[in-house]
């Protein structure tokens, strides 16, 4: 005796037809922890003589997986030159409590170029020279 | 292809955090800061934002299913090469979405969850069928054309892995509207029979069209805070205008008729009028019953469960879960 014909979805879409989904739906059972897999980094360059940027991420089962994703998500147009993946687990980074580290380096400006008022002291420099060589010569 | 905050849920708890923070915070994204993952944000921040992210991923996964619809049967190859590689593109731009969302403290197998549960909502447009390939050809150029609309907004919004990710599904969207646009170009001037089909479509898809952007928000209390602090760029209605503005002409210019005898754009307040788009069937809709919710989740469900066994032979169960960094 055949088990009894259960009704199945019949869709415009024939892809959906084919897969004999059951009418009825199907009991939901929940997602384990990380069925979705780990997060990568995604970092790519257009073209040579580019930094590499950060572009997004990826999850994955293993690097190998996830470059391969990260070409089909980053890379679908325009040129690439080269692309890296490396785990989020592994970047290693301040934590938010830190991130006021930061927070006095754009006072340091003994430390910048603009800090060094060098043409008008050696304006005032030639104006003195200029002076005492008159008196020299006087 | 679409993800909008279209109906406003209320604010609660703001005036419980910490006011300084709250005005520190206020005055960032008022100068026109982004806000990044670890920063400070109000709970009620991360809760909106991270509705409208993952409302937006699940719309695009679920977007792939009505035009989907054509593939086996789009009319020549170069057809179904642009069809296929669009819909890949909108599964690619929810991977995008879902990362971004994840950054706000969520794991993805939670946010997958609430989608096979039935228990998240997407955009209400992808309740409805595709009947003919005019149907896909009407919503790659018109839904797209929404979504570009309310994306380019929120690609200025405050929160950057959500800004970041819309920059670059803005990039994409633009093939999909101008391929979407040859493809009605191409139907409107071909055979009497075609330019019925693509009216016909058009006729079919009016409706969602107009409930794309969400009901009228009236500028509610909640509506000013989620523009103030960048969550939403513009209120529903400026949206629907905005569209109007831009697409009735385009539809015009076509020797179209849009089915709607109150459309107009009344001269005196450079608005356009129309009558009632039906919020009822909206809301209908949204909450589960419309023509192709069931259908949606169904294939959802068994393309996850089909999946299943592939996703667990290469899980390394001894990997913790980490929030990605974006």
């Amino acid at each position: 005796m055949s088990a009894p014909q259960r009704a199945t979805m019949r869709s415009l879409d024939p892809r959906v037809t084919r897969l004999q989904i059951p009418e009825e739906l199907s009991e939901f059972h929940p997602k384990p922890p990380a069925d979705e897999w780990e997060p990568y980094e995604v970092f790519w360059k257009e073209k040579p003589g580019d930094q590499p940027i950060h572009v997004g991420t990826v999850h994955a089962p293993n690097a190998e997986m996830a470059l391969v994703f990260a070409k089909e998500n980053y890379c679908r147009r325009g040129r690439t030159y080269a692309l890296w993946v490396v785990r989020t687990a592994d970047i290693y980074t301040f934590g938010p409590e830190d991130v006021d580290i930061f927070a006095t380096t754009p006072e340091k400006t003994y430390r910048e170029p603009d800090a060094y008022k060098v043409v008008q002291k050696l304006l005032r420099l030639k104006r003195r020279h200029h002076s005492s060589q008159e008196a020299h010569e006087a | 292809m679409y993800g909008n905050l279209s109906i406003v849920e209320p604010l609660v708890g703001v005036e419980q955090e910490d006011p300084e923070k709250l005005a520190e915070f206020e005055e960032r994204i008022a100068r026109g800061e982004k806000i990044e993952p670890t920063d400070w944000m109000p709970r009620e921040y991360r809760r909106q934002v991270l509705r409208m992210v993952e409302q937006h991923a699940h719309s695009e996964i679920i977007g792939a299913l009505p035009e989907g619809t054509w593939i086996t049967r789009a009319p020549g190859f170069k057809r179904k090469l642009a069809l296929m590689a669009k819909v890949q593109d909108e599964v690619g731009h929810a991977q995008l979405l879902y990362s971004a969302a994840e950054t706000l403290g969520k794991p993805r197998e939670q946010m997958v969850n609430d989608l096979l549960s039935g228990k998240a909502k997407y955009s209400n447009v992808f309740n409805y069928p595709a009947l003919t390939w005019a149907d896909t050809a009407i919503i790659a150029w018109l839904i797209d054309a929404g979504a570009i609309i309310n994306q380019t907004l929120n690609s200025k919004g405050s929160y950057g892995p959500y800004a970041r990710a819309l920059e670059r599904i803005c990039k994409e969207e633009a093939f999909h509207l101008k391929y979407g646009y040859d493809n009605v170009v191409t139907l409107a001037s071909g055979t009497k029979r075609q330019r019925q089909m693509l009216q016909e479509a058009l006729n079919r898809w009016w409706k969602p069209i107009m409930h794309f952007f969400g009901p009228p928000d009236n500028m509610s209390v909640h509506s000013q805070k989620l523009l103030r602090w960048k969550v939403k760029m513009a209120s529903n209605d400026e949206m629907r205008q905005m569209f109007l503005d831009a697409y009735v002409p385009k539809i015009w210019e076509l020797g179209l008729t849009i089915p709607d005898p109150k459309l107009r754009k009344n001269p005196e307040t450079g608005k356009w009028e129309y009558s009632d788009p039906d919020w009822d069937e909206f809301w209908r809709v949204i909450n589960g019953n419309g023509p192709c919710n069931r259908e949606r989740l169904a294939v959802r469900r068994m393309a996850d469960e089909m999946g299943a066994w592939v996703r667990r032979a290469l899980l390394k169960p001894e990997k913790q879960y980490v929030a990605p960094l974006f």
